[in-house]
Parts: structure tokens; C-alpha cells; sequence
């Protein structure tokens, strides 16, 4: 069985901090279970169920540290597991940094789990696959996509008593719509933890749709411009810039964060970004729900990363902390960005001149101190002109930083979910385009 | 691999962060090397399996029993952040029912888990079949009868002592720190994939594959201006055993830069001291003028080049539009194939793609469909000659047996068409590198990968790297920075001018080329020699903010 109860995870765990003989023990118990199904050339190509549950163990003498892991739950194995952590912590050297396991905590819970996408059946999957592949043969367009649904659970507990439990549900979705005369390519991403939102026809329509209108792309000279970025186009930057976003190494001084030519010092507290801009953390936002603890046990709450422009928080581990005399600061897995109210319909028509970018493609960093990334357009690029979408255009490879970009702001429009967080449509001045792409 | 799935895994700590492989399976000894199941109970096993299916109504089917093996240790500076030992074992069956492909998996490796495996796999099949349009068609191959292939190391890495690991890592780091590092972070990467495989076509293949990768990164802060650069080890990912540690001076090459470069062996002690030097040097050094000019591209750069720009585009899965919604589809159409005239590159360019090649990741017996492995031209003197392809996709481009180029990352994933080593071919006539760079009038010799970012089509490309030298009239001047280079594929391969050659021949690679949904990561190796590419465009990265 894949999904323990919260009381069935609470007992095995209980078991495996009883088998240990080490100073202090640690055990995660996650598991999940789902299925997916993929298709191209406007044929189901595969499809699957996958189960999996896991347990890990680290055991701790003093701070020298072992993990183990295993898959099975019987009695013997959870010895077995707990015997090899130990085995290997008295193997490790110690580790000056090892901060114990944590005092017990209080979690609130988030709403996470929708027992209707745990439900979904194969035939539901084959489904979602023909409502998307039947209009895409109707308008001469090929289709390729995926659905992959899960739903699981994560518990941790320690050996001071701490215990934390939370169970989850997510579906995602994309897929990509090519016209046939290889001319035009359009896409659409959608996540949801309630697959009741889910709408795979509407969803399969905007993707063609734009494939049809994305059809002999023009090529215009790279540079700067205004653009209009949908939430797929700038969750990818405006993510990597939270994740970049430790304090250690800020004060490390290898860090877009980093306070330059201040040794040991960070840019907690500066405004560095344009006064719209507001991004926090809040894993009880019933849009993007998400975890109410992190990996180390701490307690996730709603909180500021950055107020009005002006950076308010930064992540600090425990040992960090500790060595700045702070409190810890989790990381969360999801962030949200406030916006504002106009559509990407409404922000095209407040648009003199500009682009309109579906998303961007195969971002890497290129300069970890700018937070300068390079990457492409893909999937449905157009020149706006008045207010109206006038031609498609070719794509382009840009290089950018998301700190410039937020701080050449023009205007937040509405927010939308992307791959589980809350993203509005931006429209940035003077974005970077390096050069053209043939890519269709 | 996406954030979720990242994130699930880091409930293991700071070095399981780190860690793409699956982790349901069962812990492994630490010092312990296991020997694996007896071959009697596996060919029995799969049998079963085989028979399953059979009973079932395939008309073929195949089954692979996999025990993955997987050690990481992980420190940085004097301190070691983690040691994680993984196992995973379990059962995967493929079956053709009503010419549509069905899989399952399990790690129940019991009689009856592997009869209910097989039995879901031809139902799955079974299921798929009323949106089939285009029945399998396989490649035929050859009965193997019982066969075995095991990787040619002399160490298992496996058996070394973590304490020796540990040692060799914080010695690095230790070095590093007293030659100018602020920080370093340094690390171990050890696979063993022990595999068996068996088919109705009637093969029984055992093989036994070693995989090791050691690494560190580098930074240098300087402390008035806050500039900081970052500069990753020269080793490579290799399909060896310990002896990659062994730093063999025969294995060495001397760089006109000043820099040793590493063949079939690694000295970490001597590259990370070095890193530490360059990495200080860097912060002081030039900032590019952008333009045009000639690059220089050393093996442990152009790896990542050949990989991008060839290995991708070739892969006969992308050119027919399977991967459209993910990695993308490829600007190398069946058309410019058929065509027999299409002009990948200049007459310098052969790109050759090797199964069998020794210490490379991609090195196997046989592949996951049980063809034995080979190796054949993907490029001639320019030309587009052939892609990569497997049993299913081989009469697409009229070939009569299968490439032997499928691959699965673990034993619960269905095996599909992956990335074979695919290299660039070292030049006929002799050329040393420092005889290639005397011809430069204006150029930049790159050494190291750096950023990578290709279009979903493989015609637009920039990469960066880890150490840049400026070329004029025929001498490096020094380092230079915030270099990167963008170009198109076709332009790029045909401004090749000058390949070196073979006694500069060195491997590249990547332990986590991804593909597929949900995402497999694979293992491959990019061999060439130093070569020679006019007219580049470089761009300088340098930004304010």
C-alpha cells in the first residue's frame, strides 16, 4: 500500500525511533501513488500507474552523521534500515554543522488533498488525451501531451517527539499543438491539486488556437523591448531568483544578494526592486496550497520575501542561524507574486508597441552574480501594435536577470497558476533579446 | 525531472538535494560489495515473466531485473555534509499485444509479483491498443542465448573505503583553500547498474556497468570590488572504476593555456589547486570585446557542444515528433537525409556515434532491448548520413537491424531510444593544439563547460565555459571573462576549419541527459579533439544591478 493514514505513518515511524540506539534518530515516511498518460503525433504513445513509498532514516552519535533508506515495512526491515543509518553515521566524520534533531512543533494545516484527483481513472486519462487530440486533427494541427496525476502523503517524526503529517493531490498538464505545415506551434500549461478545475478541452484550445495564429512567423531585429510576459513565461526567472535567495550564501559574498565590498554582509532590507513588486510565501493560499513544514521539521508560515520593492526576508537554515544569531527562515517550494487586475486580453490593448511571450524554453544561468539567465521563446511569439495583436514573430533567445526585469516594471496584471505557484502577467520595458531563433 | 519531484527528494538531507535517481529501493551495505542474485534463479525468473505475457496473448515480450547501486559522498571545505548509500531493485516487463506496447514494473521480485507484473503489462497493452494506429513493427535480432558483459574496470569503487573517499575529497578541498579558494564544495558520484536481461526472441544477458563522476566547484570572492567567479573541477563523468582517481601522468595533457587536462585519468588534488589559482586570476581578468572571432574549443568544453547541437537533433524520436511537448522536435527532418546531400558541417565534420567505446557512460554489451551494441556514422565528411534508432523506429530509415542505442533509467521505467556516444571524429593529419592556435590571428581558446541553452528545434545556441583565453596573431595573451558564444548548428559545424589530432583525443559527458515524460535521465559520453571553429559570435555577460 502506497498512502499510509496519519495515524498508520505515525505507527511505523514510532517503530523505527523505537529500534534506534543512537543519539538521536530522524525518520521520513513519504509515499504516492498516480498514473499518467502521453501522447503524440496525435496518438496515445504511453501510458502508466506508478506507486511508490519510501522510508529514509538518519541516525546521529554526537554529530557524526549516516541516511539510509529502504522500501519495505515489515519489522525486520525497519531494523534492517535503522541498523544501516547507524552503521553509517559511525562510519561519517563529524560534521561541525549537524544541529540536532528539533524540539516538537505546531503545524497549521493546508488544505492540499482533493480526494477527486486521487480518484482518477485510466479511462479518465484516455479521455483528457482524446478531447485533446480529436479538435487538433479537426484544424490540421498535431497534437502531443501529457497528464500526469498523483496523490500521497509525507510524515516525518523524531526522536525528541516531533511529528508532522500532511497528504497532498496534484494534476499537471501540457501539451503542445504544431500545425501541420510546420509553420506554427502553440501551448498550453495547466496544474490545479483539484482536478475538478481541470478543463482539458479549453485548455487544448487556446493551444491551438495559437498554433494556427503562430503560423510563418516573421523575423524582426533582436534587442530591447517591451513585452508582455504570461505567468509561463516569467515563472521559470521570477522562481530561480527565490530559490537564489539563502542568506548564507549572501553572506558568503557569492550571491545576487550579496552586499558588495561588505564582507559577511547581505541586502536584507534594501530596495531593489521596483515598489510593485510584492512576492511572498503562503502555503495556506487555497489557490496554490502547499506544505505547512519544511525537510528540516521547521513550521512554514505566510511571509514578506520581498514588500513594496524592498527585500524582507531571506532563507536561513538552522546552522546559519544559529551562526548569525537569527532565526531560522524555511524555504518553501512555492512562491506568489502579487498582481493586479487586467487580463492578458486587457494588458494587449494597453499596449502601444510591444511582444507577447507564451513562454520561454531551456533557461540556464549565465552569470550567477547579475542573475543573468539565457533561454528562448517557444510555443507562440507576437509583435503587438495598437492595442492589437498585429503577426506572429520568429523566436528569440534572450539574456536577461529577473532583478532587471523587475525593476523595469510597466505594469502587473492578473495572476494566474503555474506549475503550483501564483504568477501575474507582467509588462516589462526594455527586455533583452539577443538573437533570433529558426525554431518553430 | 520537476520541482516537485526534486523536492520529494529532499527529505533526505543536504546531499540527497543533489541526488536524480529513484530512491524506493532497499539500503545497501556500506563497505560491502554485494554480489547479485544467481544467474540460475534470475533466468528463471524471467521466464516466468516471459511466459506470463506469453499466456497473455504478446507476441513478444522482454523483462529486465535491475539492482542499481548508487553512493554519493559529499563535503565542503574541511567538512562532509553527507554520505548516502542507495539500492534499488526490482522487475521490469515490456509486452507487444495486438501490436501496441504495454509495461509495468515491480519491485515484488517473487514468482508471483513477477507473473502479476507481466499479466498488467499485456493489460495495459491490451488497453492502449483501440488508440493505436500504427502497430509495432521490431527490427528483428538474433537469439544471444546466455551471455554476460561486464564493464572493464580494475578498482570497483564500490569496494574502496568511504574513509579513502572522504580523504581524496577533503584532501582537494584542503589544497584548494590554501591556493586562494574562499569556498569549495567537492563531491563523489558512484553507479553500478547490475542488469539482466532476457527476451522471447531468446536472449538471456547479464551485465554488470560502473559509472563514477568526481567534481567540485570553486569560488573566489574579492573583497573590495564583491566580484565573485566560480570555477567547476576538469574531470569528467567516465564509465570506470577507481582507477579514474589514479591521476596517471601518461593520461595528462598539457594545455599551450598551462593547464593540465585529463584524459582516462583524474588527479583532483592537482586540478582543484589550479581551479583555486584560476579562479583568484579570473576576478582580475579582461572582460570580452564582443564580435566575431576564431574559438578554440578543447574536448572538455566541445563535449557539451557536440551533445546539444548533434547527439539531440539525430535522435530519430525528436525528428519524428514524440518528444514535441517536452525536449522538442529536431531542424534535421527525414528530408535532408533522404536528401543525401545535406551539409550537417564542413568536410572536417565526421560525427560518429559508439556504443562500444571503452570508459565512455554509454558503453555496454548489449542495450536495453538486448541488441548488441555497435557503432556507426551519423555524419561523413559533412554529410547527413543516419540517426539514432531502435528496434521499433528501424525501418522508419530503411535500416535492417536496430542502432542498439535503448536505454532505461531504472528498472520501474520503460525502456525508449536515448543518446549513444556521440563524437567528433579526431583529425587525419597530425595537429597539435598549439600548432591549430599559431594560425589564430583573433580568437579565444575555451576550456571547460559552462551554460548551455539550445532551441527546441537545435538551432540556436549559446554556451559558456570554465577558463577563456584571448588568441592574437598566434599567442595566448592571458584569461579573459563574461564570455559566451551563440550560434546557429549548421553555421557552427560548417565554420569547423581544423580538427587536432588523435593523440589530443579526450572524453566529455553528463551523468543526467534528460528526456522523455515522466523524465528519464540517462548517461552519455562526448569524445573529440580540440577543434577549431571561424567566425564565431561572442557575446559579453556582463551586467550591472
Amino acid at each position: 500500500m502506497a498512502i499510509f493514514s496519519k495515524e498508520e505513518a505515525k505507527s511505523i515511524l514510532e517503530k523505527v525511533i523505537g529500534f534506534s540506539t543512537a543519539d538521536e534518530c530522524e525518520a521520513n515516511l513519504r509515499g504516492n501513488a498516480g498514473g499518467n498518460i502521453r501522447y503524440a503525433r496525435n496518438t496515445v504513445s504511453t501510458s502508466g500507474m506508478e506507486a511508490n513509498t519510501s522510508l529514509v532514516v538518519q541516525a546521529a552519535f554526537g554529530k557524526q552523521v549516516g541516511t539510509a533508506s529502504i522500501n519495505e515495512f515489515d519489522d525486520e526491515s525497519l531494523k534492517k534500515v535503522v541498523q544501516r543509518a547507524e552503521e553509517l553515521a559511525k562510519l561519517a566524520p563529524e560534521n561541525p554543522e549537524y544541529m540536532g534533531v528539533l524540539e516538537p512543533q505546531e503545524y497549521q494545516t493546508s488544505e492540499e488533498y482533493v480526494q477527486a484527483t486521487a480518484d482518477i481513472t485510466p479511462e479518465y486519462r484516455a479521455e483528457v488525451a482524446a478531447v485533446s487530440i480529436k479538435p487538433a486533427k479537426e484544424q490540421d494541427v498535431t497534437a502531443a501531451g501529457f497528464l500526469s496525476d498523483s496523490y500521497g502523503f509525507s510524515s516525518m517524526m523524531n526522536s525528541k517527539g516531533l511529528f508532522a503529517y500532511n497528504k497532498s493531490s496534484n494534476v499537471d498538464f501540457t501539451v503542445t499543438m504544431r500545425s501541420n505545415d510546420g509553420t506554427g506551434s502553440g501551448w498550453v500549461t495547466r496544474d490545479f491539486n483539484d482536478v475538478t478545475k481541470f478543463d482539458a478541452a479549453e485548455a487544448s484550445s487556446i493551444a491551438i488556437k495559437k498554433s494556427l495564429a503562430s503560423r510563418n512567423p516573421r523575423a524582426i531585429e533582436p534587442g530591447k523591448y517591451t513585452v508582455i510576459l504570461e505567468p509561463a513565461a516569467s515563472s521559470q526567472l521570477i522562481g530561480n531568483m527565490v530559490r537564489n535567495m539563502g542568506a548564507r550564501s549572501a553572506d558568503e559574498g557569492r550571491s545576487f544578494m550579496s552586499k558588495k565590498g561588505e564582507k559577511g554582509k547581505n541586502r536584507l532590507g534594501e530596495k531593489m526592486f521596483d515598489e510593485r513588486v510584492n512576492l511572498y510565501i503562503d502555503p495556506f493560499n487555497p489557490e496554490v496550497p502547499s506544505s505547512t513544514w519544511s525537510n528540516d521539521g521547521l513550521p512554514i508560515k505566510k511571509m514578506d520575501l520581498i514588500k513594496d520593492g524592498v527585500v524582507k526576508n531571506l532563507f536561513y537554515s538552522r546552522y546559519w542561524a544559529k551562526e548569525k544569531g537569527v532565526e531560522p527562515v524555511p524555504n518553501s517550494r512555492t512562491f506568489i507574486m502579487a498582481g493586479g487586475t487586467d487580463t492578458i486580453e486587457e494588458m494587449i490593448k494597453d499596449t502601444k508597441k510591444g511582444i507577447l511571450v507564451t513562454r520561454m524554453w531551456y533557461i540556464r544561468t549565465v552569470d550567477p552574480q547579475t542573475l543573468l539567465y539565457t533561454g528562448l521563446t517557444r510555443d507562440g511569439t507576437f509583435y503587438i501594435e495598437d492595442g492589437e495583436i498585429k503577426y506572429p514573430l520568429k523566436n528569440f533567445r534572450f539574456n536577461e536577470s529577473p532583478v532587471i526585469m523587475l525593476n523595469n516594471l510597466e505594469k502587473l496584471g492578473k495572476q494566474y497558476r503555474v506549475n503550483g505557484d501564483l504568477v501575474p502577467v507582467m509588462k516589462i520595458r526594455d527586455f533583452t533579446f539577443s538573437s533570433l531563433s529558426d525554431a518553430i | 525531472m520537476n520541482r516537485r519531484d526534486f523536492t520529494r527528494l529532499a527529505g533526505l538531507g543536504a546531499g540527497a538535494m543533489f541526488l536524480p535517481f529513484q530512491m524506493n529501493g532497499k539500503d545497501v551495505p556500506l563497505d560491502t560489495y554485494t554480489p547479485g542474485m544467481d544467474q540460475l534463479l534470475k533466468k528463471e525468473l524471467a521466464d516466468i515473466a516471459l511466459n506470463a505475457a506469453k499466456d497473455m496473448g504478446a507476441t513478444y515480450s522482454d523483462v529486465r531485473i535491475g539492482r542499481y547501486l548508487n553512493q554519493f559522498v559529499i563535503t565542503r571545505e574541511n567538512k562532509v555534509q553527507n554520505i548516502v548509500n542507495t539500492e534499488s531493485f526490482g522487475v521490469g516487463i515490456r509486452v507487444i499485444v495486438d501490436g501496441t506496447w504495454g509495461f509495468a514494473s515491480s519491485n515484488d521480485v517473487s514468482r508471483e509479483g513477477i507473473a502479476k507484473a507481466a499479466k498488467q503489462a499485456a493489460a495495459i497493452a491490451k488497453a492502449n491498443s483501440k488508440y493505436q494506429d500504427e502497430p509495432v513493427q521490431l527490427a528483428p535480432v538474433k537469439s544471444q542465448g546466455e551471455v554476460a558483459w561486464k564493464a572493464p574496470i580494475t578498482k570497483n569503487a564500490f569496494e574502496v573505503p568511504v574513509k579513502d573517499k572522504v580523504d581524496i575529497l577533503l584532501n582537494a578541498n584542503a589544497k584548494a583553500m590554501d591556493a586562494g579558494a574562499n569556498y569549495i564544495s567537492s563531491m563523489m558520484f558512484l553507479v553500478n547498474e547490475q542488469k539482466y536481461f532476457a527476451s522471447t526472441d531468446g536472449s538471456y544477458i547479464d551485465q554488470d556497468i560502473h559509472r563514477i563522476w568526481p567534481n567540485f566547484n570553486i569560488t573566489c570572492v574579492d573583497e573590495k570590488t564583491g566580484k565573485f567567479k566560480n570555477r567547476q573541477a576538469l574531470s569528467s563523468p567516465m564509465g570506470m572504476g577507481f582507477e579514474y582517481m589514479d591521476g596517471n601522468k601518461a593520461d595528462k595533457t598539457l594545455s599551450p593555456s598551462g593547464m593540465t587536462l585529463y584524459g582516462n585519468s583524474y588527479d583532483i588534488e592537482e586540478d582543484a589547486i589550479f581551479a583555486a589559482k584560476q579562479a583568484r586570476d579570473s576576478l582580475t581578468a579582461k572582460s570580452v570585446d564582443p564580435g566575431k572571432y576564431t574559438l578554440v574549443l578543447d574536448p572538455s568544453h566541445l563535449w557539451l557542444t557536440i551533445h546539444e547541437s548533434v547527439g539531440h537533433p539525430l535522435e530519430l524520436d525528436r525528428v519524428l515528433g514524440y518528444e514535441a511537448n517536452f525536449a522538442g522536435t529536431s531542424f534535421a527532418t527525414l528530408d535532408k537525409w533522404e536528401s543525401k546531400t545535406f551539409e550537417y558541417g564542413s568536410d572536417k565534420v565526421n560525427l560518429i556515434a559508439d556504443k562500444t567505446q571503452k570508459n565512455s557512460l554509454g558503453a555496454v554489451g548489449y542495450d536495453d532491448e538486448g541488441v548488441p551494441c555497435k557503432k556507426w556514422d551519423l555524419v561523413k565528411d559533412g554529410v547527413l548520413v543516419n540517426y539514432q534508432a531502435i528496434r521499433d523506429q528501424a525501418h522508419i530509415i530503411g535500416e535492417e537491424e536496430s542502432h542498439g542505442c535503448c536505454y532505461a533509467d531504472s528498472w520501474s521505467s520503460v525502456q525508449f531510444q536515448r543518446m549513444a556516444n556521440v563524437s567528433l571524429a579526431p583529425g587525419k593529419d597530425p595537429l597539435s593544439v598549439q600548432e591549430m592556435i599559431k594560425d589564430v590571428e583573433r580568437g579565444i581558446y575555451i576550456i571547460g563547460d559552462g551554460s548551455f541553452s539550445i532551441d527546441q528545434q537545435r538551432y540556436n545556441f549559446q554556451f559558456g565555459g570554465q577558463a577563456f583565453f584571448e588568441i592574437k596573431e598566434g599567442e595566448i595573451k592571458g584569461q579573459l571573462r563574461d564570455v559566451a558564444y551563440q550560434s546557429n548548428t549548421q553555421e557552427f559545424w560548417n565554420s569547423c576549419s581544423a580538427v587536432c589530432d588523435e593523440s589530443d583525443y579526450r572524453l566529455g559527458g553528463s551523468f543526467f541527459d534528460g528526456k522523455g515524460q515522466p523524465s528519464q535521465s540517462s548517461a552519455v559520453s562526448h569524445g573529440s579533439s580540440t577543434a577549431r571553429f571561424d567566425n564565431v559570435n561572442v557575446i559579453n555577460t556582463e551586467r550591472k544591478i
